[in-house]
């Protein structure tokens, strides 16, 4: 499928100059650059050294409780290690929390040949493999049978309930997120404004309003008596939501296509959905996984907006540790240990991409919610 | 025979659009039924008759005068008035930190490049409700109360209730000085329209315009008055105060924002090709003329799509403001009418309806300018 090439691209040959040449080219050029580069050299060590002091230096690393972090004026990482077993799993009971971890573990072990560049057929096995591992990791996680015992989601949060919250919102927002894509682009004019009234509707309001949407009319909308589960209404609204976006980014892969292949399938025979199933779809989806896992970076950071609803995600059981009289006053460490938890994630997500994208995505592949 | 008839791929997309329909609609009726029997049997009255009745509660801050008699919908208007407020001020804070940083970026200095990566990689992989809290709880709430303020110049004063600035205040000569440098303004305009007069007789003109602006600048600037905050028993009089919840918002949207502004900055510089600049200043054009007449005006063409798009971003997550209980429309309106009201139906499909006005408002204007800067002729 690679297009013929006329011509040879070839990059201009790497410069390689030695430390002081290179100095005196990237740093100090111009005697403005010299000023420059000095004035944030200047900054930068005052703006540092207080903070790897407070940080690293002068912290408190070990020690139980709160007196271990008296006297002098280092972060209290105390605090994160007294509470990181309800920082990673919530109220899940400790005993059950090894289903947690297998659950977790069974969805990326199936989700890993969607990685592999060399793997064969990876889009089947992931067809069924991933719905599989789903399955299983639900059942693991609420349990109810087979000697399980029944967790109720009240008792899910911490970063398990981000995990569940994002994997869950990408997952089932990607086949909704396909159809509605198709139908944008469908010659039918009914299913074409149907999908683009979807579609622009939910990308054109906040994802807070539609939290409020999914908990306070959600239950409107169903016949009485019916209790929906709360993080199930929350879910159900996210999963509406990202299908939205992961539409337009589904679009872009579709417009990709050139028409010569829906062509060539016509005269193969194949009608539309196989034409759609064997020759568009596989080659579309390559081309926008990069746009799909932008999605997912940006569903993950999103997931905190569960806490405004009364979710304990991860950021809403790390503010609400910080409310706790026994631990008051450590806020900063809180929120630096959380922003580094979610910048490991989504800077390795979003490394994850930019190796793929290289890899042999084409260049115009569309960027998906980059926010 | 029927089935010779589903053969017909005209007959069969009337079919399938007819049941798409059919299914829509079918479940637009079995939710209205069932909002209509469950709101009944709560005993709540459907319709926007509650808009006009009394509220009964304040607000920590509001442009319009808002008291416990005034109606819900007034403070509909409360709500909106304040979302308008933090997004205007957090588009053009971020827009003016994006475009440096951008800019910064691709600087030939390699430690302001890396420092502006930095920014850029450490705060759009933060959620930004994350750098919400940061900036509340941990910064503007720890601050000292207003005896021990942060004292900046004696002119602006942080402490735990909040920002406070000095206002300028306008005297006669303000006006005089305002008339002068409208005048001269005028008469640029008008020298660059009609363009009369020899070259360099309009190089005279323009200089005296540029002249006359500038010392009204400073008359302007000499003549203003200055109401200054200053501590009167427990807490600031004087000047205009911010509220904490304000500036986190502004703080925390803005910084965010204006790291993805950034990079849309940086790859709209970067898709103007390296042989435009070239042939530019082959042409014997200085170096701000390139960047002025090639540079700047390709790649604004580029920029401009993905920018009103981090301004919709921008306006959407205002509505995080809900989270630290600044008074914007989500959280007064969407938050506290819904609750004393219950009208749940109501309340969520007016906020859904604001977002989506000003959505599609700004989708269509981009529309529009898409279509006024598209290449011709290419």
């Amino acid at each position: 499928m690679t297009p013929a090439r006329t011509t040879v691209d070839l990059r201009p040959p790497a410069m390689r100059l030695r430390p002081i040449r290179w100095m005196r080219r990237n740093l100090f050029g111009s005697p403005f650059e010299a000023v420059l580069t000095l004035l944030i050299l200047c900054g930068l060590w005052f703006a540092l050294r207080p903070l790897v002091d407070w940080a690293l230096i002068d912290a408190h690393w070990s020690g139980q409780g709160r007196d271990a972090c008296a006297g002098g004026g280092g972060a209290c990482w105390v605090f994160v290690r007294a509470r990181l077993g309800q920082f990673l799993y919530g109220f899940y009971p400790e005993a059950e929390r090894w289903r947690v971890d297998v659950g977790i573990a069974l969805v990326a072990l199936a989700a890993i040949p969607l990685f592999l560049p060399r793997m064969r057929r990876k889009g089947s096995i992931a067809c069924i493999a991933l719905p599989a591992a789903f399955a299983v990791a639900g059942f693991l996680l609420t349990g109810g049978a087979f000697g399980l015992v029944a967790v109720e989601t009240g008792r899910w949060g911490g970063l398990m309930l981000t995990v569940v919250v994002a994997v869950t919102g990408i997952a089932a927002s990607f086949p909704l997120g396909i159809l509605l894509a198709l139908g944008r682009r469908s010659e039918m004019p009914v299913i074409r404004t149907l999908s683009v009234a979807f579609i622009e509707f939910w990308r054109g309001v906040p994802l807070v309003t539609v939290l409020f949407m999914a908990s306070v009319m959600l239950p409107l909308f169903l016949p009485d008596g019916a209790n929906v589960d709360k993080l199930l209404r929350a879910l159900i609204g996210i999963a509406l939501f990202a299908a939205a976006y992961m539409a337009e980014v589904v679009r872009g892969g579709l417009q990709a296509i050139p028409r010569g292949q829906y062509e060539a399938a016509s005269a193969l025979g194949l009608g539309y959905w196989r034409t759609l199933g064997l020759v568009v779809l596989p080659q579309a989806l390559r081309h926008v996984i990069p746009g799909i896992v932008g999605s997912f970076i940006a569903l993950f950071k999103d997931t905190t907006l569960v806490l405004i609803i009364g979710l304990f995600d991860f950021l809403g059981i790390v503010q609400a540790a910080l409310t706790d009289p026994q631990w008051l006053g450590f806020a900063l460490e809180g929120y630096v240990f959380a922003a580094a938890v979610y910048w490991v994630f989504c800077f390795g997500m979003s490394r994850l991409s930019a190796r793929i994208e290289r890899r042999g995505a084409p260049a115009n592949a569309p960027a998906g919610r980059t926010w | 025979m029927i089935a010779r008839h589903l053969g017909d791929p005209r007959l069969r997309a009337y079919l399938w659009q007819a049941l798409a329909l059919a299914a829509v609609v079918w479940l637009g009726a079995i939710v209205v039924g069932n909002t209509v029997a469950n709101l009944e049997s709560r005993g709540i009255a459907s319709g926007f008759g509650f808009l006009d009745r009394s509220a009964g509660f304040g607000v920590t801050m509001s442009l319009i005068p808002f008291g416990e008699t005034s109606s819900f919908g007034r403070a509909f208007l409360v709500g909106l008035l304040n979302t308008l407020l933090v997004s205007a001020l957090g588009i053009v804070l971020a827009t003016a930190l994006g475009f440096v940083i951008g800019i910064a970026r691709l600087s030939p200095n390699w430690l302001v490049a890396k420092l502006a990566a930095a920014y850029v990689e450490t705060l759009r992989n933060i959620p930004l409700l994350l750098q919400l809290f940061f900036w509340y709880f941990a910064v503007l709430r720890a601050l000292p109360a207003p005896r021990g303020s942060v004292d900046i110049a004696g002119l602006i004063f942080l402490n735990n209730r909040g920002l406070y600035l000095p206002v300028p205040v306008a005297s006669t000569g303000t006006v005089i000085a305002l008339a002068v440098i409208g005048a001269a303004a005028a008469l640029l305009v008008a020298a660059a329209a009609f363009g009369f007069g020899t070259p360099a007789m309009r190089g005279r003109v323009r200089l005296g315009c540029f002249a006359l602006i500038g010392l009204g600048a400073l008359w302007l600037i000499a003549s203003l008055g200055w109401d200054r905050p200053h501590l009167a028993g427990f807490n600031f009089r004087g000047g205009v105060s911010l509220i904490p919840e304000f500036v986190a918002l502004v703080v925390a949207l803005s910084t965010y924002t204006a790291s993805f502004i950034a990079e849309v900055v940086r790859a709209g510089l970067q898709s103007v090709p390296r042989g435009q600049i070239e042939a530019s200043l082959a042409l014997g054009l200085s170096r701000r003329r390139t960047l002025r007449l090639v540079v700047v005006p390709q790649a604004l063409r580029v920029i401009f799509p993905p920018l009103t798009n981090q301004y919709l971003n921008l306006t959407k997550n205002s509505s995080l403001a809900t989270a630290i209980a600044y008074p914007d429309l989500v959280s007064v309106f969407g938050g506290t009418v819904l609750n004393i009201t219950g009208q749940a139906v109501e309340v969520i499909v007016i906020t859904m309806a604001v977002y989506l006005a000003i959505s599609l408002a700004i989708a269509f204007g981009m529309g529009g300018y898409n279509r006024a800067v598209a290449m011709r002729g290419t």
